[in-house]
């Protein structure tokens, strides 16, 4: 490589320090940007969050939390849920609740059993949703095997909520010997994702009905559980698996890289995108990498397994597009690059709020 | 996928690759500038530059429409959403874009009503369907923008629209390029035109770069062959002695414009004597504002403006950075003043910016981004 001239040295090295600092929270509210899933969630939690709740389980920011308890190893989650609109092609907030829970509970490898519900609804609010809401989420539990055993409600005056928001948590088992983590993953490990990218968020912003855009492109919330037995049922050289929800495979991808500080290159030709998700994103000008999913993963696997894997998880209806997008190298730690359909490079950052529709 | 994947094969691409290294003479830097922040987009999202050869580089130009909006502006358009009964509406992009005290997103935020847009129609229409809230659309843009603001108008004039106005950010390309051109120490060889305003101005405003300042320019397209395309194009003209303005982009845009649009424009606005851009300075003849005629839907006159200049501080360079004279590294400011969290230039506001890009992955080189890939 060409050495670079001793400023430019001194001016980078000055960024590489202002990047390690500690994150501080700047803003004096808390902005649309803090939900999103991006750099900006993460500096809010980091400042917030972890610093004031600080402990072993809580510090690896997994979307659960892993410990032993009388000789089993359980796993606890939470979400919470506050799409609009509430109904949507191919699911509801009802069901969401109950497969975003279940999934973050799969994901670690646990099988999902008891679930908890609050709801915060608005005054105002048409009973026939709300039972229209409940008899999707108990569909949803028994699909995924799981009993939502208690709850919280509490109704706020009009205009302090938006219809309905939903907070459910889980707890699951772990079966032994499954060890699982983003920091088990490794140079030379296989990357997958387990069908099409995207289709839920676009899905979501189609059904806002701002766009005057109409497809028939339909949300892919459903519970993970099950594939994930197949795929662990084949292979014992799962490293780490993660659903792809707020912020898309993109900010998954730059998550796992960071906590392992390995680097990842991602084929563009190889992510599985429905023609429409690719058309309304390149309508919109977002990358579907960042764009929300409700029912696919991404698996990190031992590279000479990554066949194997993809048989399993292509023998499930749930995988059935699932694909091998990539794999792990080791330098530079943190960086996650795209080779582009176009044959360029290009880095795959975190965004730091949602993905803005651009002018041009 | 249609339409879409024509303009984006490899085989195509290595060919146009093979030319333009053919053409780039050993031992000359060429450096293009893409004026449009569309052309940057198109280059970063698609690793274009890996295609070509080291000693022609891409200078990313003043075209991004967001990101050259002065701090001052965004201040006042913050102002105008704070008052009571007010909406105030803007395209996605323009959310995150810092003024002197915050963006959009913090006026979000502090509790005022601020709505994303993907059209100032549906601005009206939020007008229309809010009869008790008075909206406003925040207009931004080059001339590929301001028709459509300029309809907007002629419709709200024509449904008698009460509570319904635009603060008329609109700016034109032709000042800003020439305020580059006009630069002593200007490093730059040829421009890519930018495509989408071309469907509008047409080709012939550009003449005076190819006739005065004897720069070749070609109108390109968005699609990644477009772009090998066009400089393709510019290294021809130079290795053939020519020097003059050519439309790669011909399946869209027509040589003269469009007339009607220009028109629409015309009719409901007019030059502003001078303007502010972000890192530039004042230019002037380089924006539009309301006629006369549209006064009631003019947010300018409707609101008493705070219009306080929110001066970039001088050490800002991006001007420099701009033209190709200063890396963004030589800059006085960078990684210090201004960062990606505190942007000061237009080189920072925007992720695709050179600055920004430079801040976030300066630290990797091109070289060393393939080696990783290999």
């Amino acid at each position: 490589m060409t050495a670079r001239p001793e400023r430019e040295q001194e001016v980078l090295d000055r960024i590489e320090s202002f990047r390690r600092r500690k994150a501080s929270l700047r803003e004096e509210r808390v902005t649309m940007a803090h939900g999103a899933g991006g750099k900006a969630t993460q500096t809010l939690i980091q400042a917030v969050f972890l610093e004031a709740f600080r402990n072993p389980l809580l510090e690896p920011l997994e979307d659960q939390a892993v410990f032993a308890l009388n000789g089993s190893r359980l796993a606890c989650t939470t979400d919470s849920f506050v799409v609009s609109p509430l109904f949507f092609p191919g699911g509801d907030v009802g069901d969401l609740a109950v497969n975003g829970t279940v999934n973050d509970l799969a994901v670690a490898g646990a099988r999902p059993l008891y679930l908890t519900a609050g709801f915060i609804l608005e005054e105002g609010f048409a009973t026939a949703d709300l039972e229209r809401i409940a008899g999707s989420m108990a569909r949803a539990a028994a699909e995924a095997g799981v009993q939502i055993v208690t709850g919280d409600t509490k109704v706020v005056q009009r205009g302090k909520a938006d219809g309905c928001f939903i907070n459910t948590s889980g707890i699951g088992v772990i079966e032994s010997g499954i060890r699982l983590g983003a920091t088990r993953v490794k140079p030379g490990d296989a990357i997958l994702v387990s069908g099409p990218i995207g289709d839920h968020g676009i899905t979501i912003m189609l059904a806002r009905g701002e766009l005057d855009l109409v497809s028939d492109i339909r949300s892919d919330t459903a519970p993970l559980h099950g594939l994930v037995d197949s795929l662990l049922g084949a292979t014992g050289e799962v490293r780490c698996m993660r659903d792809a929800t707020r912020g898309g495979v993109a900010t998954i991808l730059n998550e796992i890289a960071a906590a392992a500080g390995v680097s990842m290159v991602v084929d563009e030709n190889a992510v599985p995108v429905r023609a429409e998700v690719r058309g309304a994103c390149e309508i919109l000008g977002i990358d579907p990498l960042y764009v929300a999913c409700e029912g696919r993963m991404v698996v990190f696997v031992a590279g000479d397994s990554a066949g194997e894997a993809l048989r399993a998880l292509q023998s499930h209806p749930l995988g059935r597009g699932a694909a091998v997008i990539g794999s792990v190298r080791e330098d530079p730690p943190g960086l996650v690059l795209l080779k582009t359909q176009f044959g360029g490079t290009r880095i795959v950052d975190m965004l730091v709020g949602d993905p803005l529709p651009r002018i041009c | 996928m249609r339409f879409v994947d024509e303009f984006r094969d490899r085989k195509i691409a290595r060919d146009l690759g093979a030319e333009i290294a053919r053409l780039a003479r050993p031992g000359r830097q060429y450096k293009f500038m893409e004026v449009c922040g569309g052309h940057t987009h198109t280059i970063y999202k698609h690793g274009i530059e890996d295609y070509l050869p080291q000693n022609v580089t891409l200078v990313h130009g003043p075209g991004c429409p967001v990101c050259v909006i002065p701090m001052g502006r965004i201040d006042d358009a913050m102002f105008i959403a704070r008052q009571p009964g007010v909406t105030l509406t803007c395209f996605g992009d323009m959310m995150r874009v810092p003024g002197g005290s915050g963006s959009f997103l913090d006026a979000s935020a502090g509790g005022a009503d601020v709505r994303m847009v993907y059209s100032p129609l549906d601005a009206l229409r939020v007008a229309q369907r809010n009869p008790d809230r008075h909206v406003v659309f925040m207009a931004i843009g080059f001339e590929t923008t301001a028709p459509s603001t300029a309809l907007t108008l002629l419709r709200a004039a024509a449904d008698n629209a009460s509570n319904f106005s635009v603060f008329c950010n609109h700016v034109t390309i032709v000042p800003a390029i020439k305020a580059i051109l006009d630069s002593p120490d200007l490093r730059l060889d040829g421009f890519l035109g930018p495509g989408h305003v071309s469907t509008v101005i047409g080709c012939r405003p550009y003449q005076f770069i190819a006739q005065e300042f004897a720069r070749p320019v070609v109108v390109a397209g968005f699609e990644p062959l477009d772009v090998l395309d066009s400089v393709r194009l510019l290294l021809k003209q130079l290795e053939e002695g020519r020097c003059e303005v050519e439309n790669q982009y011909t399946r869209v845009v027509p040589w003269d414009g469009n007339a009607k649009a220009i028109e629409v424009i015309r009719r409901t606005m007019e030059l502003r004597p001078h303007f502010e851009w972000r890192g530039l300075g004042f230019i002037s003849q380089s924006a539009l504002r309301l006629r006369e005629e549209f006064a009631r839907f003019d947010a300018e006159r409707i609101f008493r403006l705070p219009g306080v200049r929110v001066a970039d501080p001088k050490a800002c360079q991006c001007g420099e950075v701009l033209k190709g004279v200063l890396k963004p590294w030589e800059c006085k400011v960078f990684g210090t003043a201004c960062t990606p969290e505190t942007p000061i230039g237009t080189c920072m506001v925007s992720s695709e910016g050179a600055c920004a890009a430079y801040y976030n992955f300066g630290r990797f080189s091109r070289e060393r981004m393939q080696e990783v890939v290999r």
